[in-house]
């Protein structure tokens, strides 16, 4: 059995505007999904929807979200937070907002340990040092100590991804983790996750728009254009025979380092590049994110 | 370090400011028409007795030496006598100080919790009609000063349904012996809850009054601060870890929002105990503010004169306070 | 989901309707109090001393909102302490307005040494509690109605000299400025033409807000019996002597209660509707 499935999952923005079309999707335990599309074609809303965060402006209409067999939307909300809490976890796109800036980093690696878990302090301690170490940070029991303002881009996100491990989820969703870091650092970053996902058997959903980060690190992939699946197969086939034409532009798209004279191909048509920049404004009017 | 010298500043120009206060009042009372010497002494009294009192007061030398003179003496302490009380103006101060002290930092307390819970409660319910009904009420509450808000609690508490006293600082059928004059904080450490109890009988209403104003700015700065925060992407993963949306507005949103409004405190609070000298006489409360009414009313020169520096003394040492706690808590700044 | 405050939000166009309602029954009972009121204000009569109002038991029909101890009329006494409320707000307010606004100007548009004195000025001022300020002004020009005035102008012009000054300094900095000046506009001329129009609605705003003020001012200077010299009727003078028979005669002191908290938070509300309104962000 998958470990998540989405079933015809349908978001709306309050206005009626579809985000996402009767999307459906697996991911097995212990494997590594990727999630790919153009900016302003859903990806993120997905993640968002599994993890229920989607922003104030958008709601989910039809279709159903399984999470090791049981349907999230028929628990209380309280009930589907505590559910998440414990077996799913987020690594964010930008390091260097996703930290609180009053506290220190140390307690926020596994703050979700001692207040929803019901660790022992001590015990979280602990933890956080192991995990700081598992994702090479020198001198962890300093950085542990320190604000997130006193350390660069690269060691945030090493952080942010200690803190994605911290209670062994079964599943991560990592939402385009590498696209605000330095290129020097991002596939350092990539390499890191790929590591630890393959040291903990976790289940890895990889939202991206990059193909070339996708072929490094995913086993299947999913196509999203408009909210709708595209396609959805192993990378492997994907590179050798895209089915769907967008995906053939997809791959046509991508810049070919080898190559240095070949022009950029760019992908006809436009994707509801207004969806997103709505939602946006919503969320201006309305102010702050949902909680489901 | 930057930050020792950032106050270094603040001290000097607070001295400007104070010595700037000091000038003016000193110019501005001795221009006076009245003649406070000639109020103290008796109908039949002769040029030369005036002019005896004046010279003992110091009022015939030219401005310029009097506020020499009296700089002089402040330097060593001696900030004159009362010409109405005839007691050396210090310790008539120090005397009522404790008084207005303690009812400003109840208000301030009152303030903090009154405007802080509307504040989370507003960003819980954000959205609402509860919301909404929060920000009229803050808005109401905005646009009335102390003054009507302290009569309209005396009407409802103190007529209406008599809760609360309405007058005076203690009661005096009470015969506690007091060793100091802070009141409340001596019967708090004496563990003597019934004077705690009649003491917080008077004190409420007039800090009641004193806070409203100033807990309406504060739940709109913090609403308004905390607002912003929930947006930020921390926000965001705390809800994906499990916590609950009040846990997240205390435990996250809240430490980063006190900080721009605690700044605005510190001068709203000024303000508040300006406030005092108005309050106190409504509620015939023995305090400093009410002292300095009778007393500039009397013309008592040397006695207005220290009030007003003990005033202005206090709003910089809050101004000055409130500088050194917002570089004391804001993590970015200590280690600048 | 729309959001419900919207439900609340809509208020303002009533709140706008209401302050302004009462802000124009004010100055209609102002103007004609002299021929509606149904008593001479200064006029005693000990025999209908603290008579309560009409609906209450042992009221006299002839005084609609009772009588205080000295046996006069508390609503004529409302009506003209009215008319003294609203010169206050108005001269006072405009006065504080023109004079802070203009020395915040030339403080935030010229700089300069001009706006180092007047900032520490500004700063002086702030450390004075404005109350005893206000007492202590008239303490030493006398009370009177011009002493109130000036004293409200004197206390207050820093709360327009600040707000003017942070504008004329940020929108000196801009680029149509800049080309006015390039375009051989004179600094004044610039400062005014300029600079006014984009900090007027700010400036229309405070004054609302600064009329209210001037009202409260006025009636806690006359609470403390240091107001206008005459024995007309004000409404903080009103207050005090109801505040001290407040257990026997309630009236004298709820009326022209109520009456400063409809005007005071008339001229706020309208002050932050006319604020709203020129909010370029909300529009």
């Amino acid at each position: 059995m998958s470990y998540l499935s989405i079933q015809d999952l349908e978001v709306r923005l309050t206005n009626g505007t579809p985000l996402l079309r009767r999307v459906s999707l697996d991911v097995e335990p212990g494997e590594v999904r990727a999630l790919v599309g153009e900016s302003g074609a859903g990806k993120s809303m997905i993640g968002k929807a599994v993890l229920g965060i989607l922003p104030r402006a958008a709601r989910l209409t039809g279709g159903a979200i399984l999470l090791d067999g049981e349907n999230l939307e028929s628990l209380s909300p309280k009930a589907r937070r505590q559910r998440i809490g414990a077996k799913v976890a987020l690594i964010p796109q930008d390091p260097l907002t996703a930290l609180n800036p009053s506290r220190r980093v140390g307690p926020q690696v596994t703050d979700r340990l001692v207040d929803i878990l019901g660790w022992k302090r001590s015990e979280a301690e602990m933890r956080a040092l192991e995990l700081l170490e598992e994702v090479h940070i020198q001198a962890p029991d300093r950085v542990m100590k320190a604000y997130p303002h006193e350390l660069s881009g690269g060691m945030r996100q090493r952080i942010l991804i200690a803190s994605a491990f911290a209670a062994e989820p079964k599943l991560i969703i990592a939402d385009e983790p590498t696209t605000a870091l330095d290129v020097t650092v991002q596939k350092q970053i990539l390499k890191l996750i790929r590591d630890m996902q393959q040291r903990h058997g976790t289940a890895l959903l990889f939202v991206t728009h990059d193909l070339g980060v996708v072929s490094k690190i995913a086993q299947t992939l999913t196509v999203l254009y408009a909210g709708k699946v595209v396609e959805a197969t192993d990378v492997g086939a994907f590179f050798a025979h895209p089915a769907h034409a967008y995906s053939r532009a997809l791959l046509a798209a991508t810049p070919k380092y080898t190559d240095p004279e070949s022009s950029l191909t760019p992908v006809p048509g436009s994707v509801i590049a207004a969806v997103e920049g709505e939602v946006a404004a919503f969320d201006a009017e309305l102010s702050g994110a949902g909680r489901r | 370090m930057p930050i020792v010298r950032a106050l270094l500043t603040r001290l000097i120009t607070t001295f400007i400011t104070l010595f700037g206060a000091a000038v003016i009042v000193f110019v501005v009372i001795r221009v006076v028409p009245g003649n406070p010497i000639a109020m103290m002494l008796p109908p039949g009294a002769t040029e030369a007795d005036i002019d005896r009192l004046k010279t003992l007061y110091g009022l015939d030398k030219s401005i310029l030496e009097q506020f020499l003179i009296w700089l002089g003496n402040v330097a060593q302490g001696d900030f004159g006598t009362s010409i109405t009380l005839r007691q050396p103006v210090y310790d008539l101060v120090i005397g009522r100080l404790p008084a207005t002290l303690e009812l400003s930092i109840m208000a301030l307390l009152i303030a903090v919790v009154l405007g802080g819970a509307a504040a989370l409660t507003a960003t819980l319910y954000r959205g609402s009609r509860v919301e909404g009904g929060i920000d009229v009420a803050g808005g109401i509450a905005l646009s009335l000063p102390d003054f009507l808000w302290g009569l309209a609690l005396i009407l409802l508490f103190g007529v209406l349904w008599p809760l609360f006293h309405i007058s005076g600082r203690i009661s005096p059928s009470l015969g506690f012996d007091f060793s100091s004059n802070f009141f409340l904080f001596e019967a708090i450490a004496r563990m003597r809850f019934d004077v705690v109890a009649d003491l917080m009988g008077h004190m409420l209403m007039p800090a009641l009054a004193l806070a409203i104003p100033l807990a309406a700015i504060i739940l709109q700065l913090l609403k308004q601060s905390l607002k912003e925060c929930m947006h930020d992407d921390y926000i965001t993963l705390a809800r994906t870890k499990g916590y609950s949306e009040s846990s997240i507005i205390l435990r996250d949103a809240l430490p980063n929002a006190i900080l721009p409004t605690l700044t605005l405190i510190g001068v709203q609070f000024t303000f508040l105990i300006g406030g005092t000298v108005i309050i106190e006489r409504l509620f015939s409360y023995e305090g400093l503010g009410n002292m300095a009414i009778d007393a500039v009313i009397n013309r008592d020169l040397p006695l207005i004169q220290g009030i007003v520096l003990v005033f202005a003394l206090l709003f910089t040492l809050v101004n000055l306070l409130v500088d050194m706690t917002y570089a004391a808590l804001n993590p970015r700044l200590r280690h600048a | 989901m729309r959001d419900a405050r919207g439900q609340i939000r809509r208020l303002p166009g009533l709140r706008l309707w209401l302050s302004g309602g009462w802000l124009t029954f004010l100055v209609l009972a102002a103007v004609f109090a002299p021929l509606i009121s149904p008593h001479d204000p200064l006029a005693q009569d000990l025999f209908a001393g603290r008579l309560p109002p009409v609906w209450e038991q042992g009221a006299d029909p002839a005084y609609l909102l009772g009588t205080d101890s000295l046996g006069r009329d508390v609503l004529s006494r409302m009506l003209h302490g009215g008319r003294l409320a609203l010169i206050v707000a108005l001269v006072a307010g405009t006065l504080t307005c023109l004079i802070g606004a203009s020395l915040g100007l030339i403080a935030g548009y010229y700089r300069g040494w001009a706006d180092l004195v007047i900032s520490r000025f500004i700063d002086i001022w702030m450390a004075f509690p404005p109350v005893l300020f206000a007492i202590l002004l008239i303490a030493v020009i006398g009370t009177g109605l011009m002493s109130v005035i000036i004293a409200i102008v004197v206390i207050d012009w820093t709360r327009f000299a600040r707000v003017v000054r942070a504008e004329a300094m940020s929108q000196g900095a801009m680029d149509y400025v800049a080309s006015a000046q390039v375009a051989g506009r004179s600094r004044l001329g610039t400062a005014l033409s300029e600079i006014l129009p984009n900090v007027l609605p700010t400036i229309v705003a405070l004054l609302t807000l600064e009329m209210g003020i001037a009202v409260i001012v006025e009636a806690i200077l006359s609470f403390v019996n240091l107001s206008i010299s005459t024995d007309q009727p004000t409404w903080g003078g009103m207050i005090a002597e109801g505040r001290t028979s407040i257990y026997q005669a309630w009236w004298v002191l709820v009326f022209p209660l109520f009456a400063l908290f409809l005007t005071v938070l008339s001229f706020s509300q309208l002050g932050e509707g006319l604020k709203d309104h020129f909010d370029p962000v909300l529009r």
